[in-house]
């Protein structure tokens, strides 16, 4: 796809879902009692989205389970962080342990999701998360664990690239975090699962035509059953 | 038997230039800056460094690489608030670097010490990491052979220490810090606070003495994130 495949839909900006309105929407699926490991940066956002009534536990790479908020400025304490450096609390329920525990808790499937960023995302699930295969100093961190062996792997998105390029393509160019590992893709237009070696649309915002989204899409969009409405609350 | 070592100067003083050293903590959590900073006092040079990061600032891990010590850095995820000293020293081709996930690092570490040769996971299977690794099939899914990982000596931070070397660890300070007391020929570690035998109940030890060398008292110990906010450098 060209970088001008937003031509084709008049303003993209003016109707797409924010980063935490994305968030929002992944929240929405993570049942009560879910073990859930979020990404650094804009997948931390899906912690303040629980609905009522639903509680998941937080798992963090660096040793934490059931973390609390972060606290005030001035009263951080430099041993308790999470996978991102930044400082969190303790609550009723926490749990720590070493760094081999936490990731048999992920190797061994005992999360339930685990949900990541993503540079392209391939319709039969390969991710591209972690390298823009540029050169510069390369960091993985968690992300080639957490991808290849939790329950589910949600991916967080804005639907095209800020060039206007599809992020959900036919195979990624760029190098691979995991294979066949999304299971579904919240972007900031849709929500996209991964079947069968396919792109099978949920839900569309309803600002936009089925053949808009396609185009902005880099490999085929099928429909089984019917499409909802990707209506989230302004946030 | 006594493992109580008067300094950290001491404690660190047998280390010889081209040493493997594990160094625990994660970001600054459970680091041992002042182990590191006595390294750094001591000399030794041309040392493999196993770490989960590359450095922060100019203390600790990046004043050990601002010092030109460090040959070969193993570790998943060389970024931080203020990577300049790894990332100027990495592009210019003054040390080598050796990325592994997070999660294969841990358990790399883990089997070194548990005296296991080799395992698989299926962490990076089908990525640029595991190229030129061995992989199987088992019950359908694929994996990729990845081997253990020793060293000569582990810097690790405890919270409590006995004569013994059992420790305890502090909320997420613990992390690496009690699979490379496994994995090194002698671990060094820097405790907060020595208490007597019977100081430390058996149930809360986290790391028991057989895996540790030599214990050091640091009271207060100095926290990275700390030392970065006041821009401190070392030495």
């Amino acid at each position: 796809m060209s970088d001008t495949a937003s031509d084709t839909v008049t303003d993209i900006s003016a109707i797409k879902l924010s980063n935490a309105q994305i968030a929002w929407r992944a929240a929405q699926d993570i049942e009560d009692g879910a073990y859930v490991n979020l990404g650094i940066g804009f997948p931390e956002m899906v912690a303040k989205f629980q609905p009522e009534g639903k509680q998941a536990i937080f798992h963090t790479e660096n040793g934490v389970l059931d973390f609390g908020e972060a606290p005030k400025p001035g009263e951080e304490d430099w041993d308790c962080i999470n996978a991102g450096k930044k400082a969190i609390t303790i609550k009723p329920g926490t749990a720590f342990f070493h760094h081999a525990d936490s990731f048999a808790m992920v190797r061994g499937g005992h999360l339930d999701v685990a949900i990541l960023g993503a540079y392209e995302i391939a319709q039969n699930g390969d991710l591209a998360n972690w390298s823009t295969g540029k050169g510069g100093v390369p960091a993985v961190g968690g992300a080639m664990d957490l991808v290849q062996s939790a329950k589910r792997v949600a991916v967080l998105t804005d639907h095209v690239t800020k060039k206007g390029a599809p992020k959900l393509v036919a195979s990624c160019s760029l190098p691979l975090t995991g294979v066949g590992c999304v299971t579904r893709i919240y972007t900031s237009l849709a929500v996209v699962d991964v079947e069968g070696g396919k792109f099978v649309l949920r839900e569309k915002i309803p600002a936009i035509s089925f053949d808009e989204l396609q185009a902005l899409t880099g490999a085929p969009l099928h429909v089984e059953g019917e499409v909802g409405d990707l209506i989230c609350p302004e946030l | 038997m006594d493992k109580t070592i008067a300094s950290a100067a001491e404690a660190v003083s047998a280390i010889p230039d081209g040493a493997t050293v594990m160094i625990g903590g994660f970001g600054g959590s459970g680091a041992p800056i002042e182990l590191i900073h006595a390294l750094i006092d001591h000399g030794a040079k041309d040392l493999t460094v196993v770490n989960n990061n590359a450095g922060n600032g100019h203390v600790g891990l990046a004043a050990l690489i601002e010092q030109k010590r460090v040959k070969k850095l193993i570790c998943s995820f060389p970024r931080s608030a203020d990577p300049r000293v790894f990332t100027e020293a990495y592009l210019a081709g003054e040390i080598e670097l050796e990325i592994v996930p997070q999660g294969t690092l841990a358990e790399r570490i883990r089997a070194g010490g548990a005296g296991i040769p080799a395992f698989y996971t299926a962490t990076s299977y089908g990525t640029e990491l595991a190229e030129g690794k061995p992989t199987e099939e088992f019950e359908g899914k694929h994996y990729v052979r990845e081997r253990w990982l020793k060293a000569d000596f582990a810097l690790i931070k405890a919270e409590l220490a006995d004569p013994h070397g059992n420790l305890t660890y502090r909320m997420a300070a613990r992390n690496f810090n009690p699979v490379m007391a496994m994995a090194a020929t002698h671990t060094i570690a820097q405790a907060s606070k020595i208490v007597p035998l019977g100081g430390i109940d058996p149930e809360h030890v986290i790391t028991p003495g057989i895996f540790v060398g030599s214990v050091v008292e640091v009271a207060k110990p100095a926290q990275e994130e700390e030392l970065n906010r006041a821009e401190a450098v070392y030495p």
